[in-house]
């Protein structure tokens, strides 16, 4: 704390609102950094949005696509890292490449399930009576899907593809969202400070937008990050039976389905996409954890 | 300023109606602060939320400055009127700094001057400059009143409701906000009505004090009376009796 910006940013008394917002934040940042849980999964997270932005670069000018059938099946060696795959394609850029199919399903399904959810939620919560049994109502209707289960419909009606895996998976987990939203707004609609802005005669919307969803946010953040593994593995397990990201794309589920049949005698080809699966998904439920614990008011 | 004619509130839980507040009546005259007090669940401050508009009420009559005070309000009947609220821990958004709280009101009014009447608004009540970009959680109990207080003044209205403004804070500080709100009153010439079960709060502050019991107003006396025990019913007597030792010391 004895750097000039340090001492700025921890002021107990700052003097404008872009001080007291950057200290906040910093504040958030050094709990994350003394959380160790939160900073293992942050580094892994970040390791794979590297790894996803430079690929090209990481893969040292080997293409994830050309083939090479006199190479296929290539143990491990110093010219391919971590082998190659039945057609003679390398692993190691395969592998980079497939960061950026699942960097673009957790992105994608973010944007779509987050707001979806907490619309829902807040209004249901806000509003109560009958919005709230209506909206509630549709929320149990899509939680009694199968998330695997209407995957796998959507790419047998609309063809399979990573667009309509991240259609099923968001489909299948916006209710949650809408419940944690709910039950946060049901707590924070009734107090005080809350009263106080209708009285001051803001809308319903500047309510909800401005002062409802702000406090919803963090429990969602975290339990979208601990969810994060399960969309990342429903997207793997789609790759797997063919229906997510098309051949010759590499995705890391498809990449250990193609390696099944070898598995015993050329270990690599299924393994190595297997432990990225795992690593990011164990990545994300550490970020997961630690961010509970840091937006936890009760933990600090 | 204020006219209440039979006002009655029901709530219904699980179930049954329970009837906080029965057949209530009383006015408020311009500039005059009028306080109720009463035991806790007698219903005073649900009659202050019901003018305020946050509860469904009844009423033969309830007029704000002359108007009607509809169910649905508009932004200027909401104007009209602000809220202190009891417990100061809860009234402020525990994620804004004071000064988008302060804020807040000029915005949705689509005031002009916002930066300069947030930093009048802060030196109004007795915070320093330095508290402006704070969070709630960094001020102390009677800071933060002070912040509600400021907030609820800054659209300058002419009616304050206070509902225990001071209960949730300790004595010296309790004090204090009497002090400012007594100052407050008259730089702003407020009509208020102030709720409290705090008989030496009431009488200090108030001209003329309704006294509540289980739903129903028992008699409406002045400060005077009420300090000298110049009451007339038997529960008022009783009231008094249990709070002797402060009145004596007020007056």
């Amino acid at each position: 704390m004895s750097t000039p910006l340090g001492q700025w940013l921890m002021s107990e008394a700052p003097l404008s609102r872009r001080q007291a917002v950057l200290g906040s934040l910093y504040r958030g940042v050094r709990a994350i950094f003394a959380n160790p849980t939160a900073l293992a999964g942050l580094f892994i997270v970040a390791l794979l949005v590297v790894m996803a932005v430079f690929a090209p670069w990481f893969a040292m000018g080997q293409s994830p696509l050309s083939q090479d059938l006199a190479q296929r099946l290539a143990a491990p060696s110093p010219e391919h890292w971590f082998g190659t795959d039945e057609l003679g394609r390398d692993i190691y850029a395969r592998t980079l490449y497939g960061a950026r199919v699942t960097l673009t399903i957790v992105v994608l399904v973010s944007v779509v399930v987050v707001p979806i959810g907490l619309a829902v939620g807040t209004v249901a919560g806000y509003f109560g009576g009958w919005v709230d049994a209506v909206l509630m109502r549709v929320t149990d209707i899509f939680l009694a899907f199968p998330r695997l289960v209407l995957a796998l419909a959507f790419a047998a009606a609309l063809g399979p593809g990573i667009e309509n895996a991240v259609i099923a998976i968001s489909l299948t987990s916006w209710p949650a969202y809408a419940r944690i939203a709910r039950s946060e707004t049901l707590a924070i609609a009734r107090s005080d400070f809350i009263q106080s802005v209708v009285l001051q005669g803001a809308s319903t919307g500047r309510i909800l937008f401005r002062h409802v969803v702000p406090l919803c946010l963090s429990s969602v953040i975290v339990r979208l990050t601990l969810d994060m593994a399960g969309i990342i593995l429903t997207a793997a397990g789609l790759g797997f039976l063919g229906l997510g990201a098309q051949p010759p794309t590499a995705e890391w589920g498809a990449m250990v389905s193609s390696g099944r049949d070898v598995i015993l005698d050329q270990w690599w080809v299924a393994t190595i996409p297997g432990l990225a699966i795992f690593i990011v998904s164990l990545g994300f439920n550490l970020l997961g954890d630690g961010l509970r614990d840091v937006f936890d008011p009760k933990s600090r | 300023m204020i006219t209440v004619r039979d006002l009655s509130v029901t709530f219904e839980v699980g179930g049954r109606d329970i009837r906080a507040v029965q057949a209530v009546s009383f006015e408020v005259a311009r500039g005059e602060t009028f306080g109720i007090v009463g035991e806790s669940g007698s219903g005073k401050s649900t009659v202050l939320k019901a003018i305020a508009g946050l509860v469904r009420s009844t009423s033969a009559t309830l007029e704000v400055d002359g108007r009607a005070a509809a169910r649905r309000r508009s932004r200027a009947d909401r104007r009209m009127l602000q809220f202190v609220f009891q417990d100061p821990y809860g009234s402020l958004h525990p994620r804004k700094t004071i000064d988008d709280i302060l804020r807040e009101p000029l915005v949705i009014h689509r005031e002009p001057d916002i930066d300069a009447r947030v930093a009048a608004a802060i030196a109004d009540v007795g915070l320093l400059p330095a508290h402006r970009f704070r969070y709630p959680h960094q001020l102390s109990g009677g800071q933060r009143q002070r912040v509600a207080i400021a907030r609820a003044l800054i659209l300058s209205p002419p009616i304050l409701l206070l509902d225990e403004p001071t209960s949730a804070l300790d004595v010296s500080v309790q004090a204090e906000i009497l002090n400012l709100l007594a100052r407050l009153r008259q730089s702003y010439t407020l009509t208020s009505i102030l709720v409290s079960h705090d008989l030496a709060v009431v009488a200090h502050l108030c001209d003329r004090i309704a006294i509540m019991r289980m739903g129903r107003l028992v008699e409406i006396v002045s400060a005077d009376d009420l300090r000298t025990g110049r009451v007339t019913h038997d529960y008022s007597r009783q009231l008094l009796a249990a709070s002797r030792g402060f009145v004596r010391q007020d007056a």
